[in-house]
């Protein structure tokens, strides 16, 4: 039980074209994750990566197949998996600390109003913005932008935090201080976290386990890597780490020898 | 710092005096027509029929905004009390067009079935001039305030409608999928979401229509008569007042662009993206 906290079965997506035969975007996808795990999902674009991940917030549904979280068929959306969008989907006319608190108050509406102004807090702390807290979205960068939606996601508790390409928008400096913080959360926090991202480095420096997709249509899960180094990681010392080296060259294999996609 | 002071300056000056120059234009124009057509109202003898003076048959009279608020019977009133009367029935039937409007709007932009059945009536009436309603109108309430109050109301809805659903549609999917990850009830989603995202449309929407009122309202007194600014400008026509037309016109220019200005700041204040607002 233990270690079947989220699995995902015969999971297949078609997407229906008018006078012709369904689009076949994903197909066969059995996986199961471990509570407490941190994965990604790593594939070229079209893969079906993020179709994957919608599938298991519930905002998009399956064709095929069942994803069970903790015992229970996981059906449409809800608190339980909280996603980090790409673009922070934050309200633009609520301040950080409202965007937050939000949430919250939907997820927690027994918390006293104290209770609701601490929790809030803690979580505008967590991600280091008690400085730009009054602050509205455009007011901020959007690496801070992108740390507040972290800080939401979080902030209710969910079994599994989703996070689609959450980095992708940013600068690398920004990604790196930002990967940086999300394993700091984690160290602390132990989520159950699933990253859909394009960035290797990303990919070995952030996972446990790095699942590799194939190419669309018909796209499926190609190999799993089993990311063996310890925690905490820095990203320095790990440049010269053979674990590390072997992992990165792992799916620079599978991207771009087993599986390499051309241009379109 | 000086030199900015300076171009801030020089700005203010520009926007001050060109205006001035057209003015001067403009008067000079129209002392040309009034040399050329009979009985044309020169703009002395219009800064006289306002202001009072001397006209220019050499008699001593007052201006019709000498005295504003005076009350002789009811059918013989101050300019402010005619302006008074048409900005009620303005507001009565923009009131109404928002009260209808804007659930209107909203539920035409959150459900495609309510877009397909209304849009095409919406297209249709949209056009028609508030002229044309008056008539029915008139024939179904049998009174002056009704008719126009209910001629506003249908001619000025049409931009609250459309601006509303507008609105509505330019709700971002990611924020919606906000919603959908913490459960939002469609209240919550309304309340909390499509709101904030639409009021500023919303605001818009009103401003255009209370423009279209003001002008409705003026076309609707001349048919309907009684009292109103519209009213009073067609009965300087009868009394052959013509300067008073003039002012009339001026009159009704200059509140149409207070209204505006008005409209304007109370959007910008529900306005997100303006900053400063609420």
């Amino acid at each position: 039980m233990s270690n079947k906290f989220l699995s995902l079965e015969k999971i297949e997506k078609r997407f229906p074209i008018p006078g012709k035969e369904d689009y076949v975007a994903v197909v066969d996808v059995d996986l199961e994750i471990k509570k407490n795990e941190i994965i990604s999902i790593i594939g070229h674009s079209g893969c079906g990566k993020s179709t994957l991940l919608n599938m298991i917030s519930g905002l998009d549904s399956q064709s095929e197949g069942v994803i069970i979280l903790e015992g229970k068929e996981v059906k449409g959306p809800g608190p339980d998996r909280a996603v980090v969008f790409q673009n922070h989907s934050l309200l633009p006319w609520l301040t950080v600390y409202e965007n937050i608190e939000m949430a919250v108050k939907k997820v927690m509406p027994d918390l006293t109003s104290s209770e609701l102004r601490a929790r809030v807090e803690k979580f505008v702390s967590m991600v280091n913005l008690d400085h730009a807290k009054d602050k509205k979205p455009d007011e901020i960068s959007g690496g801070m932008k992108q740390r507040v939606g972290i800080a939401r996601a979080l902030s209710i508790s969910p079994k599994v935090l989703l996070m689609d390409e959450p980095f992708g928008a940013l600068d690398s400096l920004t990604r790196a201080n930002l990967q940086e913080h999300l394993m700091r959360i984690q160290q602390k926090a132990q989520n159950t976290v699933i990253i859909i991202t394009h960035d290797i480095d990303e990919a070995v420096l952030l996972s446990d386990r790095v699942i590799m997709m194939t190419n669309g249509p018909s796209a499926t899960i190609g190999e799993i890597l089993e990311v063996n180094l310890p925690r905490p990681r820095n990203r320095v010392e790990l440049q010269s780490d053979p674990e590390y080296t072997r992992c990165r060259e792992a799916i620079l294999s599978f991207l771009y020898e087993k599986f390499a996609k051309d241009d379109e | 710092m000086s030199k900015k002071g300076e171009k801030m300056n020089n700005e203010t000056l520009k926007k001050i005096f060109l205006p001035l120059i057209v003015l001067a234009l403009i008067i000079q124009f129209w002392s040309g027509v009034a040399k050329i057509v009979e009985d044309f109202p020169t703009p002395s003898d219009t800064y006289v029929a306002a202001f009072g003076g001397v006209n220019a048959e050499g008699d001593e009279i007052e201006g019709v905004l000498a005295d504003p608020f005076y009350i002789e019977n009811q059918d013989d009133m101050g300019l402010a009390w005619q302006i008074l009367e048409s900005l009620k029935r303005v507001f009565g039937g923009f009131t109404l067009a928002i009260l209808v409007g804007v659930p209107v709007g909203l539920l035409i932009g959150m459900s495609k079935n309510a877009q397909y059945a209304l849009d095409p009536f919406i297209q249709i009436f949209k056009p028609v001039s508030p002229l044309a309603w008056l008539p029915l109108l008139l024939f179904i309430f049998q009174d002056i305030t009704l008719t126009a109050i209910s001629t506003i109301f249908i001619t000025s809805i049409w931009p609250i409608i459309i601006n509303t659903a507008l609105g509505v549609r330019s709700v971002n999917d990611d924020y919606m999928n906000v919603a959908k990850v913490l459960r939002f009830t469609p209240m919550e989603k309304v309340v909390q979401i499509i709101l904030p995202v639409a009021v500023p449309f919303i605001f818009t929407g009103m401003r255009l229509s209370l423009g279209i009122a003001w002008l409705v309202i003026v076309a609707a007194e001349m048919l309907t008569g009684g009292i109103g600014i519209g009213f009073w400008v067609w009965d300087e026509y009868n009394n052959l007042n013509y300067a008073n037309i003039i002012i009339g016109i001026i009159l009704i220019g200059l509140v149409g662009f207070f209204l505006d200005l008005i409209m304007g700041k109370i959007a910008d204040f529900f306005d997100y993206r303006v900053k400063g607002g609420a």
